[in-house]
This record gives C-alpha cells, structure tokens and sequence, in this order.
C-alpha cells in the first residue's frame, strides 16, 4: 500500500516546468469516457490503499488508486457498503476516477451520488500543490467545497490523491419487484407517485415494457412496500435474480448495452418525457435515459424541454466531437478561469471534458 | 455629493425609494446576524423586489468598486452577514415566493427569501417535506442555507443543504446570471453547485433555488437515554451505527445542558444524567417498531440507567423540546452565551470535553454541551457577560482554542454555522498557504475586484501566519 504522493507531485512539476500535458490514468475503466485522452500518462493506480477506516464513524479515507473491489472488501467485513453503486466498466475501477467521472449506479435519486458521500480529499494541483480540503467528519464548512467540485470534473482541476467517505451498512432485506408496464409514460408515473410516498426505494428501471423496482432497508419495510405493489399490479411479481440485475445495470452489461453504436445519456428531471426514450432505458426513477443511435447532439439537445436537464454521448463517439451537453458562456467562463487557477500551465487532461477547458 | 448619496440616489431610480435606507436609525436592524457581538453600520442598505434590480445594484456597485452583502433573514452565527461599512447591503427579504412545487417530480422552485420552515409547510398537502432543518428554521431563509450549508439535527440520515439542492440561479459580481446545477440529478463539468453551497456569498448573489422534497417519513418515535458517563453515551451511539442502523437524529447534550434545559422545560430530563441521549427512527411504521427496540435494547447494555420511548406524538415533540430549545434555556443561567460549532471525529468526544473541561477551569468561564452525536457536530455554549469588561475578549480566545482542539483530534472549525468574521482566524489552523492561496483563485475566477461580501469567509494569507504563531504561544503557555 505506497503512498506515491511525493513521486507524483515530482512528475505534474516537472510536467510544469517542461509545459508538457498529462492525462491521468488509474486502471483504465472510463477510459472511453469524455473526449480522446491526450499527453504522457500519468500512472496513479499504483497510489492505493486505505488509509483510515472508522466503522464506528462511518468513514473511510482511502488513496484515490485504490481499486473498488478493495474498497468493497474492507468496507463488507463490517458491513458496510458505498450505497452509490459505483459503476465497475470491464469489472475495474478506482475511486479516484470514479469521483472524477461522478457516474453512479440505480440507486442515484434515493442515496445519492458518490459526489454526496464526499467528506474531504487531498488533491495535487497543476502546480504540483498536494493540498488538503474538507475533512474527515460529516459536517465541514470551513472554505469552498473544492472536495466535491471535483466530482465530474475529469481530472482537470488535479489529481485526486487521497478521498475520505462517509459509507453507510449494507441494507438487511433487499427485494425486486417486476411489472410488465408496456406505456413507459405509465411507468415514469407509477415510479414518481412511489417515490413520493415509499422511503423504501432504491431503484427503478424500465426497459423494453418492464419496469423493475428495488426496495431496500429493514426486512419489515421492505415486504410492505413489496407486497402493495404485488397487490395493486396484476402481472407484477417478486424477480429471483434481482441483485444481479442491478449489477449488470450499473455495469452496462444488459444485451441493450452491447454493440458499437453510440450511447447517449439524458440527465433530466423525474417526470421528463424524451422522445424516443421508449426504445431505450429509463432508469434512476426517470431521471436517467439511456438511447442507441447515430444522432446529431443538437437534435437530443432540443429533446430536452425548459432547461429540464442535459445530455452527453457517454460511449462510441465516432471522432473527436463534444460529448458533453454544451454550456453557456457565462458558466464556461467561470470554468476556464477556475481551471486557469488549479492548473495555470493546463496539464491535466487537456480537452477532456470540453474541447476548450 | 458624497458617494453615498450619489448612490443612493442612482438606487432610487429603480427601487422603492421606501427601500433604500440611508439613514442610521432604519439600518439599525441590519448592523449585525445572529452573532450579535459583531457589528457594523453599512452605508446603504437596499431591498429590491425583482431580480433585475438586483442585477442593476450589483452592476452599479461593481461599476462604483463598492462591496455588495447579501443578506437573507439575518439568523446567521458567525456574522456573515454583517456589513461592511463602505458598502451595500443587500436584503433578498422580499424575494419570499415559492415558484412552483411540482409534487410528482418531488421540487420545489423558490426565491431566496423563502423561509426554510415554509417549504416544507407548502409541502405538506402532497405528503412532502424539505429536510434540512437548522434550528433557526422558522426564520433563517434558503438563501442563507444555501449560502452556509446549513445542516440540523437530521444531517446524518438525509444530509446537508448541498444534498438537498438541484438548482441555484445567481447573479455575478458583474452582475452576469449563472445556473450552477440543472433539471437533472447532475451537469456537466465542474460542479460549481457545491461551490455554491457553503460560499457564504462570496461568489454571487442567489436568486432562485431549487430543492429536492422527499416523503413524510409515515411514523417517528425517539429514544431518551440517560448515562452515568460521557464515555458510555458515546460508545452506545458507535453500537447504534455499528449494528447497522441510521437514526433520522441522534443528539446528546452534557449536565449541565440537561439541567437548563430541565428547567426550562420540563420534559422529564433526569437531571443527575452526566450525558443524554435523544435518538429519533423514522420511515415505515414496521421500521420504526423493529428499530426502536434495536436502540433501546443497545443503550441498555450501554449501562443507561434510564431509558424512555416515547408513546404519542406529543410525547415525542416534548422529549425534543428540551433540546431544541437547549440555546434559550443556556441564556436563561447566564446574562450571555456564545454558541461554537467545531466538528469531531466521535471517538473523541470523551477526551474532547474533558479537555474543554479543564479550559473551562483555566478561563472561569462555564461551558454547556449540546453535540449532534450522530454527525459530529459540537455545539459549546460558553457561558459570560458582555457587561464585565475583557470577559468577551476571554471568551472568545477560549473558542478559539476549543476550535483549534477540533482541528487536533481530526475535526474542523465549524460543522454548518459558517466561517463569516467570526472563525476566519481559526481558518489559519485548518489550512495551509498553499489551501488558503487556491480559496483565493476560486474566488477571482468568480469576483476578481473581490466585491463581494469581503473579509468573510476567507482569510488574508499575511494574517494567517501571524494568527498560527500567536496560537502557537498560546498553547505553549497553557
């Protein structure tokens, strides 16, 4: 378990003074993610290892190469679990990358994001700073909450050396419900009305006329909840293989997920109604879409009404084309300033996230 | 014409001449927050009424290089929203509208001057509710928690004010409109809607916010433990977490909270208890029932020698009455009080009041505990009189060194009430130059005149190295 800080700090100055760029690189998941990598990698998976974990606390602080699978075995001998449902793509992942690319799993809209179990980081920024913001207890609001811009910032803002987590224990029942519902606006309807009652839910997936539902919590809630909609539903019944499901959901291995073509994810709000979502997933309880196809981005991007959310190519670009939802001026101006801020010489993954960040 | 005039009078080309208050006695109530101790006369304060007036007065202030303070309902504690005496005070007491509430999609689009309580009152009819609640939640606004990320007694279970937002709507220092968030669960990019949460107003002036509502939880039922020790109380919260169970809040407060809030009353507080606890389950009915026996089966194998459910909903209000109303009962045993909020790690609780204890002795100052057990946020009461000259002076360096406490057992310097004035010392010992430096580009990347709000928040870096070294010696003498 090395601590690698010192070397890398060593590596992003010379990289510095020398002006040349550096795409950071963990165990090469996401590696399709974003636009086209560019400069000399910068190896940090070897940066592993946990570093503190309270059960009691409810914390785990852990070097951002540490791989999930690790950070799953430590967190299940007391358990406890990430209730994000990182995504493993090819079965791998750190959770310095995954913070990065802030992409969660079908428990999303009820337990959050891993952006939201963020306690605190150490970061090492383009000057080759290894700084340290946040903390390691669950309330901090000393300074800008620089730990969870982070998330979804593709590494351009730093390297992040070292998270620290609030986790939460693995729920005791876990229960899946399946309802075949052919009208997806019907489903959307069914989700949102139960989201608004149930505190119980911890997934909803509907695809190709089915809408999968996951309760999870205390073994009493769970088969309450369970059985109203076996009760209300004809044609609903309890799914076996549940569980496994939901991981292939979270991984991307169900059938729709396969072939070459490109993948488009919505991020919208609950209720939204994307036309030509019915050939795709609806997933998160209607706050995720998922549609296949050779699309022009302006034409999903007028899908989306009333500012009601964004969408990014998340797979199978063809080129070097934008992939995430364009933004406007005013916000790209923050972004280019900020970045000039963190990373003055723009080391860290040129282009990436934007062509002009 | 002075400049203050001169502004004043451009003001009244657009807003209410009632609402732009230049003279003393009208301002009086805007010369501090909810730490009183910190006060200031503003030039001016104004109180527009649509957002382009207020996109107007940010664009002349900019224009005129005066500082802008934005301010919500005023309930802050650590006086950020104090004013500043060169600049503007700007009031979003009138932007008190809630948008929209689409109960399907469970938000809630409101102005900033909504009152945090009156969210969840709106959305009651659909069975909902907004879930930060910060004490202050009758009166403070979601402007101004937006701006601290505020927290409450809740944050362990449903978070703080970051995890509850989707949206905010903010106006530059150069008085450009920005959406930090979006329609979704996230955007693309930097996430500046954390940056938002917490920047103390800083980084622009918020206009509109849109928040999550979640489900009335169906049934709540809370616990009160009474312990012999600290140490036991603390280890029976670990047991609670350690068996696998998140209470929706989880409160301890020390003897002599317990004994003023007895007192004050009346809800059946054993006042021998060293330490109590308030433990709340909330969800379905079968939850709760399967879980509050959990609890009140491990606090007895903790040694609590009196344990108490409660059995109605008035029962349950009257357990938490105590200790919501733990503040006003302090300020009745002593002319005045002065509430700290350092976090820390759990485990360190026993040894951090012990500690305090002996500063206690050292300062003669009294000291009462109330500590949301289940986040790590503690709230010392210290207990003085303003009217004894040099005992506020004292008081604070005992805060001071409360917080610096914090830091060392591997806590922070305030947990949900905010850097404002108040702590921006304390921000030398929880971060280095080179931390301290990158707060600084954040905030040119979003003010460069640095108009906004200034001397909160943030330290000057020269000052930070003066501060260290002063608490360097400090300690060294203690």
């Amino acid at each position: 378990m090395p601590d690698i800080s010192a070397k890398l700090v060593e590596q992003i100055r010379s990289a510095s003074a020398e002006k040349r760029q550096l795409q950071i690189v963990g165990r090469g998941s996401k590696h399709f993610y974003g636009r086209t990598p560019v400069g000399e990698p910068l190896a940090v998976a070897e940066h592993e290892g946990v570093v503190n974990y309270h059960p009691a606390e409810l914390v785990l602080t852990v070097r951002g190469g540490t791989s999930l699978a690790e950070i799953d075995g430590v967190l299940a001998e007391h358990g406890q679990t990430l209730p994000c449902e990182l995504p493993r793509f090819n079965g791998d992942g750190t959770i310095g990358g995954s913070l990065a690319c802030n992409i969660s799993g079908p428990a999303r809209p009820w337990l959050g994001s891993l952006r939201d179990l963020v306690l605190g980081t150490k970061i090492i920024n383009g000057r080759g700073e290894l700084l340290r913001f946040g903390g390691q207890v669950m309330k901090n609001v000393a300074g800008y909450d620089v730990s969870r811009m982070q998330a979804g910032a593709m590494g351009c803002l730093g390297v992040i050396a070292e998270v620290s987590l609030k986790v939460l224990p693995i729920p005791t029942a876990v229960t899946t419900v399946v309802a075949e519902i052919e009208n997806h606006k019907e489903a959307l309807t069914l989700v949102n009305r139960l989201s608004g009652r149930s505190n119980a839910i911890s997934g909803a997936c509907w695809w190709g006329g089915k809408q999968y539902i996951r309760f999870q919590g205390a073994r009493s809630a769970v088969d309450k909840a369970a059985k109203e909609i076996l009760k209300d539903r004809t044609g609903a019944s309890l799914m076996k293989d549940g569980q496994q499901f939901w991981r292939d959901l979270r991984d991307q291995k169900l059938a729709f997920f396969e072939g070459l073509e490109p993948l488009w994810r919505f991020s919208v709000g609950s209720t939204a109604d994307i036309p030509g979502c019915k050939h795709g997933i609806i997933d998160w309880g209607g706050a995720q879409h998922w549609i296949k196809g050779d699309y022009r981005f302006d034409d999903l991007a007028a899908r989306i009404l009333r500012g009601m959310g964004e969408v990014n190519l998340f797979r199978n670009r063809r080129g070097d084309e934008e992939v995430f939802h364009p933004m406007p001026a005013a916000r790209q101006a923050i972004h280019k300033r900020l970045k000039a801020s963190f990373d003055p010489d723009f080391v860290f993954n040129p282009g990436r996230l934007y062509s002009w960040l | 014409m002075s400049e203050k005039a001169q502004l004043a009078t451009l003001f009244r080309e657009f807003i209410d001449p009632e609402f732009v208050i230049v003279d003393e006695e009208t301002q009086r109530p805007y010369e501090c927050d909810g730490l009183s101790m910190y006060c200031e006369q503003p030039m001016l304060v104004v109180l527009p009424d649509t957002i382009d007036q207020v996109r107007r007065v940010i664009k002349l202030c900019h224009q005129h290089n005066v500082p802008v303070v934005p301010r919500g309902a005023g309930t802050g504690l650590c006086a950020g929203a104090m004013p500043h005496a060169e600049g503007v005070v700007l009031s979003m007491a009138k932007f008190n509208r809630i948008i929209d509430i689409d109960p399907l999609a469970r938000v809630a689009r409101v102005q900033p001057g909504v009152r945090n309580i009156a969210i969840s009152e709106a959305a009651f009819r659909y069975g909902l509710y907004y879930a930060p609640d910060p004490s202050s939640q009758i009166a403070c606004t979601i402007g101004g928690n937006v701006s601290e990320n505020s927290g409450g007694v809740h944050c362990l279970k449903y978070g703080l004010t970051v995890h509850n937002v989707l949206k905010v709507e903010m106006i530059t220092a150069e008085g450009e409109c920005l959406t930090l968030g979006g329609g979704g669960l996230d955007t693309a990019g930097f996430d500046l809607l954390a940056l938002a949460n917490g920047s103390e107003g800083l980084l622009g002036v918020i206009t509109e916010i849109t928040v999550k509502l979640l489900p009335v939880p169906e049934k709540a039922q809370v616990v009160m433990a009474a312990f012999n020790d600290v140490q036991s109380a603390g280890n029976a919260v670990s047991a609670v977490v350690s068996n696998g169970i998140i209470p929706g809040g989880l409160e301890m407060m020390d003897r002599h909270a317990i004994v003023a809030a007895e007192d004050f009353c009346h809800a059946g507080y054993p006042k021998e208890a060293q330490a109590l606890l308030l433990c709340e389950l909330d969800g379905s009915a079968e939850e709760v029932k399967e879980y509050i026996q959990r609890v009140a089966a491990i606090f007895e194998s903790h040694n609590a020698f009196q344990i108490r459910i409660s059995q109605s909903e008035a029962e349950r209000m009257l357990l938490w009455k105590g200790r919501k109303s733990a503040f006003p009962a302090v300020g009745r045993i002593s002319p005045d009080y002065y509430c700290m909020d350092g976090t820390i790690p759990r485990g360190q609780l026993a040894h951090v009041l012990t500690e305090m204890e002996k500063m206690s002795q050292e300062y003669g100052l009294r000291v009462a505990n109330v500590f949301h057990a289940g986040d790590g946020n503690l709230h010392p009461l210290i207990l003085f009189d303003a009217n004894v000259p040099g005992e506020f002076e004292k008081t604070e360096e005992f805060g001071g060194r409360i917080l610096q406490l914090c830091v060392e057992v591997g806590g922070c310097i305030t947990g949900e009430h905010g850097v404002g004035v108040e702590k921006i010392k304390q921000m030398a010992i929880q971060f280095g130059d080179a931390e301290i430096a990158q707060f600084h580009g954040i905030k040119d990347a979003f003010d460069s005149q640095g108009m906004l709000n200034p001397g909160k928040g943030i330290p000057v870096l020269k000052y930070c190295q003066e501060y260290r070294a002063l608490s360097q010696t400090q300690t060294a003498q203690a």
